[in-house]
């Protein structure tokens, strides 16, 4: 066998590791969702700045809000978080009281920054307003259902 | 031995070659279908930049895989125009960490048809939370032949007439690349701006380390979302610019004998979780080709992880 087909294998060989790593990467362990015997789960809401807490929802009164937002929400964060926001097998409810008591300001910098180090990417890359919608959305589920959109 | 002898076995190797290049091309293109089969009935969330070239710092959502299929159709003065295609397949590891393959083809008219090679990727996030500026830390394994055309990075002394030798003889080269990238990106009032430095190290041979850039804004058309699903609503497209060139190598650095680019770029992210990109490119100088153009497609299967980890799972009772 000459050097050159060994490298080759071996190049393959890691490539086939290096593939196979980021797929078992963060999906072990048992199915039961792991945040819900996580009590630290939302302790993130307690970390934003006092600045951003107090920032008001600019499309509070915007009729078209609530449905917009229930549009995003289906499209980026159903996914994690359960079609009806109740939880899901990766992301906490957003139905529970620390999130529903949390102020818009709040929910706006979780949205904006993500929770990465627990595997909610930033969601910065959508438009403010985007944000402000789904923040819309998220208060309006402590007191009615889900919106169709 | 008779000359003859020598232009037969050369003839036969090609003929074995085009039909090894063939089969890739049909494992591709089965592997592609049955992604995308596979993969049809699960939600995605398309809210894909317009880049073709430039990277912004946002990585693929965890555990979703992004398919991925562009497109380069470029002129070449003195030689062959070429069409140059490659395959994405980007998977979202982790909220800090996305790896992604390619596999790299090119036609080049009146010459061949020939597969060109692959790249494996990995981009990391360096830090947690959004800042004045978002760094994210891109390292790539390139085992490409000298006939790779796709042009998804200007470095170096990269030119024109590199790109002019036929296939038969630029295909016998072959380069294994590392490539590293600082990506540096901020979104602002609903602009994206991007900056890419890049360094390359050619691993064979004795090649120095050679340098790149790329530059790039975008903005989608409307900033708030519709109450009701559309696909030609104004938040559903994004339009930007970019551009991107070589900066020479480690023994002379600097812009001259160097090629350049300036490409306009939109996206269409349509709600049935598609994504069309097209962006038509212009050389900036005499080392540059003098027009490019882009186009990709590209889906993005959520869950694809899980799916893969259920299969590795006991089931419970």
């Amino acid at each position: 066998m000459t050097i050159g087909v060994k490298i080759h294998r071996v190049i393959l060989a890691a490539t086939i590791g290096a593939l196979s790593i980021p797929l078992l990467w963060g999906q072990k362990g048992s199915s039961a969702p792991a945040w819900k015997n996580d009590a630290n789960v939302y302790a993130e809401l307690t970390k934003a700045p006092k600045k951003a807490v107090t920032r008001r929802n600019p499309l509070a009164e915007d009729p078209d809000a609530v449905a917009a937002g229930a549009n995003l929400f289906d499209q980026h964060c159903a996914e994690c978080h359960g079609e009806m926001a109740e939880g899901g097998r990766k992301g906490p409810s957003l139905r529970a009281d620390p999130v529903q008591q949390a102020t818009p300001g709040t929910l706006f910098w979780i949205l904006t920054n993500g929770v990465v180090r627990r595997g909610m990417p930033v969601w910065s890359k959508l438009p403010e307003p985007q944000r402000w919608q789904l923040v819309s959305y998220l208060k309006s589920l402590h007191s009615a259902e889900k919106p169709q959109p | 031995m008779r000359p003859g002898c020598n232009y037969e076995r050369d003839f036969l190797r090609m003929l074995k070659r085009k039909r090894r290049s063939s089969s890739c091309w049909l494992a591709m293109a089965c592997s592609l279908i049955l992604a995308l089969v596979a993969g049809s009935g699960s939600v995605a969330k398309a809210q894909e930049s317009p880049y073709i070239v430039t990277y912004d710092h946002y990585l693929e959502e965890p555990g979703s895989l992004e398919v991925e299929y562009f497109s380069t159709f470029g002129t070449q003065r003195e030689g062959n125009d070429f069409h140059a295609f490659w395959s994405e397949f980007e998977y979202g590891a982790s909220a800090w960490w996305t790896t992604e393959i390619y596999f790299d083809g090119q036609t080049t008219f009146n010459d061949s048809t020939i597969f060109t090679g692959f790249r494996l990727e990995n981009r990391f996030r360096l830090l947690q939370r959004e800042h004045w500026i978002n760094p994210v830390l891109y390292i790539e394994y390139e085992q490409t032949s000298g006939a790779d055309k796709i042009l998804k990075e200007v470095e170096g002394h990269d030119g024109e007439s590199d790109y002019a030798v036929p296939n038969a003889i630029a295909r016998r080269e072959h380069d294994h690349e590392l490539e590293w990238k600082l990506l540096l990106s901020k979104t602002f009032n609903g602009w994206n701006v991007a900056e890419n430095t890049i360094a390359t190290k050619n691993l064979t041979g004795g090649n120095p380390w050679e340098f790149g850039y790329a530059i790039g804004a975008s903005r989608p058309l409307g900033l708030k979302a519709s109450a009701h699903r559309c696909n030609l609503c104004r938040e559903n497209f994004i339009a930007g610019i970019e551009m991107y060139g070589g900066l020479g190598d480690r023994y002379s650095f600097g812009l001259h004998d160097t090629s350049h680019y300036v490409a306009p770029v939109v996206a269409w992210n349509l709600p049935s979780d598609w994504t069309l990109r097209l962006s038509p490119g212009f050389g900036l100088n005499d080392d540059s080709h003098r027009f490019l153009l882009r186009w990709g497609v590209s889906r993005e299967f959520s869950g694809f992880g899980e799916m893969v980890a259920r299969l590795f799972r006991s089931r419970e009772p």
